[in-house]
């Protein structure tokens, strides 16, 4: 009897792992990566006013994919996704404006006419990357987040920043952490959220999440890690706006 | 030996301290340079506001007024600037062939790596596309890679430190002031050399070179006019404290939750903490470091001479080629890290390979000097300031 129940537990434990590794790894990221200490008010006033949030991406081709469909694998698409999931009965739509070569200063010029047309109540800013490209000065790199962020806090919405994705493959060529460090200074004098990217990529890769040393002409791993990148900030997005479930039961 | 000068006696010997910390700089500067590196962990740049560039730079500076500052007086100017140049030579050759060995690098990877994930930061090889410009503006030290931005500075400081140095040998104080002065400057009015193909230099001149000039003020007699304030228990306590308060302020860089003890009132203030410019938190970062360091390392210190310590004294001896090779080395590592997705105890291995190669080349260079009676030690006997040139 004891070897029969203990067949059926190994069998089932075998099952169990079985399952388990046909799961993709999870990309599931520590709360201190994710921090939400700064409140998101308006993001929380209309998903519970209104049931619906609207959320504009501004950014550069890190925040795209290329290949058939790839706006539709691209992070922004993913956000869009794990935010209907997450906040059932909520109308949420996700625009993105993210052509590739864009730098901060340019992005800063056009905010303003991006506010006008989709009036979001929250802006995800993705910056930097072009800038490390094309050796912009820091200084004014600086100045064009500010002139960015005050556009879009005059025009009412809140905003999440981005920072960069973490390349080791391209490191030795292409250094930006003085401009992460810029992002996180401004985030913090301001007091708006930052979404880490580079942090997170970062933790992926010493967890052994991805491998992002890794040479593929296959989409596989970068849909991957773009639909990571949409959970993870929807997570940062619910948090920061206290949306969890129970409190929308609540509200509701 | 005409000279009345009273310092001369006591810098006559070489300063074992200096090749110490030079080397330990050299160490320092090697693992930092390799980004992926948990080992680098460990470097003073975690520890506080001012890193291993702080020390290379004032040491460089220091050597550098130690060895053509005697050229100076007993030979003239002529000779000792004639020296001095060449020196910038020899450091601009040594550039421009890392400079090589970093396209080769480059264009590896440009023929190996894709990654659609990576589409928008491989752009960054563009430039590979138009070599006529790329290669010209390296020749003008405009183009510069990362991480290859101290020797275009040590470059420019040497050019400019024939008339300084002159300066320096009359009015000590005059020099160090006028350098104050062009730091203020370069603050005010945004001074800056132009970079490719954008922006500026990562360590600008203008702003660094009063740590290399107040280097050579130490080394031309200024030590010992600091000499009863370095002995001061004030002064002690006070850059024990400093040295606390950057410690805590980085702390909080490093743990995301100990962000909200600094005060909006200080960060506004303190930050950003510039490097490009050499923050005047990082020189007295830095200023700190040094006082308490000769307070507890004296000039005379036995330990100076024990085998332990000898492998970051010979590096720092040697300091071109080490450092050169320190640059290479951490391409070589960062690449062989990629190429393996290699873990951390690859990289603590190729850490400690690094710097076993840096000791042993550093030795190398040592003999073969010394057979060539070109050692700093054989100087005693030959008072030969072009062999100590070698080593400023």
């Amino acid at each position: 009897m004891t070897f029969v129940l203990a067949v059926l537990a190994a069998i089932a434990f075998a099952g169990g792992a079985v399952a388990a590794e046909s799961q993709p790894p999870s990309c599931d990221v520590p709360d201190r990566l994710i921090p939400a200490e700064n409140d998101l008010t308006h993001v929380g006033a209309e998903v519970k006013d209104r049931h619906r949030l609207d959320i504009t991406v501004v950014g550069s081709g890190s925040s795209a994919l290329a290949g058939p469909d790839g706006a539709r694998f691209a992070y922004p698409a993913q956000l869009e996704q794990a935010l209907k999931e997450r906040l059932p009965g909520v109308e949420i739509k996700v625009t993105a404006h993210v052509p590739s070569r864009q730098t901060t200063a340019d992005m800063a010029a056009a905010m303003p006419k991006i506010l006008a047309d989709d009036h979001p109540a929250l802006v995800i800013w993705q910056a930097g990357t072009v800038d490390a490209l094309r050796g912009v000065e820091p200084e004014d790199f600086r100045n064009s987040l500010d002139q960015g962020l005050d556009a879009i806090a005059a025009a009412g919405a809140d905003v999440v920043m981005m920072n960069m994705q973490y390349s080791p493959r391209t490191e030795s060529m292409l250094s930006v952490a003085p401009f992460a460090d810029v992002m996180h200074w401004v985030a913090e004098q301001r007091g708006v959220l930052l979404f880490d990217r580079l942090g997170i990529m970062h933790y992926w890769s010493d967890e052994g999440t991805f491998d992002l040393y890794a040479a593929t002409t296959g989409y596989a791993m970068a849909r991957r890690v773009h639909e990571c990148i949409g959970r993870a900030l929807a997570s940062q997005i619910i948090n920061a706006a206290h949306l969890d479930a129970a409190k929308m039961q609540t509200t509701r | 030996m005409a000279m009345a000068s009273p310092p001369q006696s006591a810098t006559s010997e070489r300063d074992l301290r200096l090749d110490l910390f030079r080397g330990l700089a050299l160490w320092l500067i090697f693992l930092d340079h390799i980004p992926q590196n948990i080992v680098n962990w460990i470097t003073i740049r975690n520890y506080g506001f001012s890193d291993a560039t702080e020390i290379f730079i004032f040491i460089s500076g220091y050597t550098a007024a130690f060895v053509y500052g005697r050229t100076m007086r007993e030979r003239g100017f002529v000779l000792a600037s004639a020296r001095i140049l060449r020196r910038a030579w020899q450091i601009y050759v040594a550039h421009i062939f890392l400079f090589t060995i970093f396209m080769a690098e480059i264009a590896y990877v440009a023929a190996t790596f894709e990654n659609p994930l990576y589409a928008e930061e491989m752009k960054i090889l563009d430039f590979l596309k138009q070599p006529d410009i790329t290669i010209f503006q390296a020749l003008l030290l405009k183009f510069k890679p990362v991480n290859m931005d101290v020797l275009p500075l040590y470059i420019v400081l040497l050019l400019l430190f024939p008339p300084m140095l002159f300066l320096l040998l009359r009015h000590p104080n005059v020099a160090l002031g006028g350098s104050a002065l062009v730091y203020a400057f370069a603050w005010r009015l945004d001074w800056n050399l132009p970079a490719y193909p954008n922006g500026v230099w990562f360590f600008n001149p203008f702003a660094w070179q009063l740590l290399f000039v107040f280097g050579a003020w130490c080394a031309l007699g200024g030590a010992q006019k600091l000499g009863v304030v370095l002995r001061s228990n004030a002064v002690l306590a006070v850059a024990i404290a400093y040295l606390v308060f950057a410690f805590l302020v980085t702390l909080t860089w490093h743990v995301e939750s100990l962000d909200r003890f600094v005060p909006g009132w200080l960060a506004d203030w303190m930050y950003p903490i510039d490097k490009t410019n050499l923050d005047v938190l990082r020189f007295a970062h830095f200023l700190a470091l040094a006082a308490v360091t000769v307070r507890f390392v004296p000039r005379h210190w036995p330990g100076l001479k024990s085998p332990i310590l000898w492998p970051a004294i010979v590096c720092g001896q040697h300091s071109l080629e080490v450092f050169c090779l320190g640059v290479f080395l951490a391409f070589a590592g960062q690449f062989v890290i990629a190429e393996s997705s290699g873990g951390p105890l690859l990289q603590m291995a190729i850490s400690v390979l690094g710097i076993i190669l840096m000791v042993a080349t550093a030795y190398l260079v040592s003999w073969y000097k010394g057979i060539e009676g070109r050692s700093p030690l054989a100087r005693v006997k030959s008072p030969d300031a072009d062999l100590a040139g070698g080593e400023a």
